[in-house]
């Protein structure tokens, strides 16, 4: 009962690498797990996710926003909103954390193959599709089109702003990002995420449409996606639950029967269709 | 299994006693606040076993010994080394010893196979949870004195009911005659105190058949409760109706046999601490509370839905029909406020019938 493998309770022992300032109020962690062996032995699909402890604060879950085409480290990136996230906040590189990973389903990565995909990020909620928006890139033969529309409400509060130059570059990709208020010196897209979308106007013709974002505004993409034709199948989005145990027992991250930690955090639209209404 | 035993009502707390010496025994014991599961204590056990208490419901179940209210999953401590870093230990605190839970009713009993299928099953292997259970022989005794508030046959129980049970003790006239269900019930049974009784089995057959007729009618058979709990998810004036007297004091999870959900914690003093894991309730606000301040069940209408979803609908739908309870009726006989759950399962079941009249007439 003395490795995490045979006890799920207990963390992974890991080391901070890299702190990242991404905006006020996100702070991404780049981390490798003490024991090498766990590190390069540590599996992941795109789309899982690890609950980080701070011994003495807590733990809580975030999904792992590098795509395990890439394992020098394991990146989160953490919004402060509340004791564990401040707790985390205040560490640097060097410090010690804990790590439960990985938990949870992942992307339909596979099934996604030679399709057209839509990446829609509202901000946070761009980590979860960080992940797999990198995965395809490194895979970038097994996926056709691939569009990105990532916003934001301000210029400030835009996470991974140091990579979005790459994406905006790149030809095998389109990349289009908005904030919701006209700026200084903001050279993009200014509007509401389901707005430009439409405007955008991608087509569903063998694509899927992956979101993530605040309640408000994946409810919007969605309409919007089905006003461009998106059947619920070829909706993606991954869900977040106040969770405890991270394995399905602790009882409060449930909708209906399905239990969000291990039965998602990824669902299609069309799987949430049938669940009780209880986001 | 070995064959039927018998013991003498007076010789039980002789057994116990020398239990004691091996195992951390747990009994129901009459105190100032009425009936509840003790510890015996290996030196003062055969006083102690003087407050034994069989005929009387426990008013809280015996789902502490294997599911404690609060227990230590791991500790922690933190050291500054010489070169300034800090270093970090952390250390998982097991279960240790083996346990004997003697009088527990059927249904008490029961309500550890609920947690079996969700501590000790392929989503998630529990190890504190199923070190206990592996450690622990429950001994039930056939409840032959049924309160006014149990249903154990309408959610598929009986009260010589043997799920979850390692031993069946059945009270006759002079003591018990006894059953050994596992293996490892009829290790702790190896006592002289214990005599060979296959010729008494007709009787322990005829107590249990009168203690499943005593078992007070309930207003409907709940094991067909799921469907129709689920249909009634978006009826929030049902829930609604059904909530309004509800002060969300949670008395109905803590004393309920079945409910299992937890809270994680740390607890720290200085350089040191631990993880704990606590009872959490479901009826409470926080329990659902997101971190943004969004909360999927903001009123006490909702949790409660998910409360009776939980136990008559989803639970059931994931675990093979089961019901996450086991009608000993305690959430009844506690609640402040006269909340009574037979009544609002079968309230919802009628109006999920009433809503979709084709269905009646199938």
């Amino acid at each position: 009962m003395n490795s995490p493998q045979d006890n799920l309770y207990l963390p992974y022992m890991a080391t901070i690498q890299e702190v990242v300032t991404e905006t006020p109020a996100i702070k991404t962690f780049r981390v490798r797990l003490n024991d090498p062996a766990a590190m390069d032995n540590f599996q992941f699909e795109p789309g899982q996710v690890g609950q980080l402890s701070v011994f003495g604060a807590g733990e809580s879950t975030f999904v792992i926003n590098s795509p395990p085409t890439r394992k020098e480290y394991l990146q989160f990136s953490v919004m402060k909103v509340g004791e564990l996230t401040g707790k985390l906040h205040s560490l640097r590189a060097g410090d010690q954390i804990g790590v439960r990973a990985p938990l949870g389903n992942a992307f339909p990565y596979r099934q996604m193959q030679g399709k057209d995909i839509v990446f829609i990020g509202g901000g946070i909620g761009m980590a979860p599709l960080r992940t797999l928006l990198l995965y395809m890139l490194d895979n970038r033969g097994d996926y056709g089109k691939i569009t990105l529309l990532y916003g934001a409400r301000s210029p400030a509060d835009m996470a991974f702003s140091y990579e979005l130059p790459q994406w905006l570059e790149r030809d095998d990709m389109h990349t289009v990002l908005t904030v919701d208020n006209p700026a200084d010196e903001w050279p993009h897209r200014v509007g509401l995420i389901p707005n430009i979308l439409k405007e955008m106007n991608p087509s569903p013709q063998n694509a899927v449409a992956v979101t993530c974002g605040p309640p408000i505004m994946i409810k919007f993409t969605i309409q919007a996606l089905h006003e461009l034709g998106f059947a619920d199948e070829q909706i993606i989005t991954t869900l977040e639950k106040r969770m405890k145990c991270g394995v399905g027992i602790c009882g409060r991250c449930n909708i209906g029967t399905e239990y969000v930690c291990q039965d998602g955090p990824v669902f299609s639209y069309a799987q949430l269709k049938k669940l009780p209404n209880e986001l | 299994m070995a064959t039927t035993l018998f013991i003498q009502r007076g010789d039980i707390a002789a057994w116990l006693a020398d239990t004691a010496a091996t195992h951390t025994v747990y009994a129901p014991l009459r105190d100032k606040t009425g009936v509840h599961f003790h510890r015996l204590c290996a030196q003062d056990a055969a006083a102690q076993t003087q407050a034994l208490e069989l005929d009387r419901q426990a008013q809280t179940p015996p789902k502490n010994v294997l599911l404690p209210a609060c227990e230590t999953l791991l500790e922690f401590s933190y050291a500054k080394q010489e070169d300034g870093s800090t270093s970090l230990d952390v250390q998982p605190v097991m279960p240790q010893g083996a346990v004997l839970l003697f009088g527990p009713r059927p249904c008490d009993a029961r309500a550890f196979t609920v947690f079996d299928r969700v501590y000790d099953a392929g989503r998630g292997k529990d190890p504190y949870y199923t070190a206990r259970r592996a450690a622990t022989v429950v001994a039930s005794v056939v409840c032959t004195r049924p309160e006014q508030s149990c249903f154990c046959t309408a959610v598929g129980g009986a009260p010589d009911d043997t799920e979850g049970s390692d031993i069946l003790f059945t009270p006759v006239q002079d003591g018990f005659i006894v059953r050994p269900l596992t293996q490892a019930g009829e290790a702790v049974l190896r006592h002289p105190l214990f005599t060979e009784a296959a010729h008494r089995e007709e009787e322990a057959a005829d107590v249990c058949a009168a203690a499943r007729a005593a078992v007070p009618c309930a207003p409907a058979d709940f094991t067909a409760a799921p469907e129709p709990v689920a249909a009634l998810f978006d009826d929030m004036e049902f829930w609604q109706s059904v909530t309004a007297k509800c002060l969300s004091c949670g008395a109905c999870t803590y004393l309920c046999p079945t409910c299992y959900c937890f809270n994680i914690t740390d607890e720290s003093n200085g350089l040191e601490g631990r993880r704990l894991r606590t009872w959490d309730n479901c009826m409470s606000f926080q329990f659902t509370l997101e971190g943004s301040g969004h909360n999927p069940r903001p009123t006490k209408a909702h949790r409660y839905r998910n409360r009776i979803g939980h136990k008559f609908s989803y639970y059931p739908r994931i675990h093979d029909g089961a019901l996450s309870c086991v009608g000993c009726g305690r959430c009844i006989s506690s609640c402040p406020v006269t909340m009574d759950i037979r009544r609002i399962v079968h309230s919802a079941m009628q109006r999920a019938q009433c809503a979709t009249p084709e269905q009646a007439h199938e």
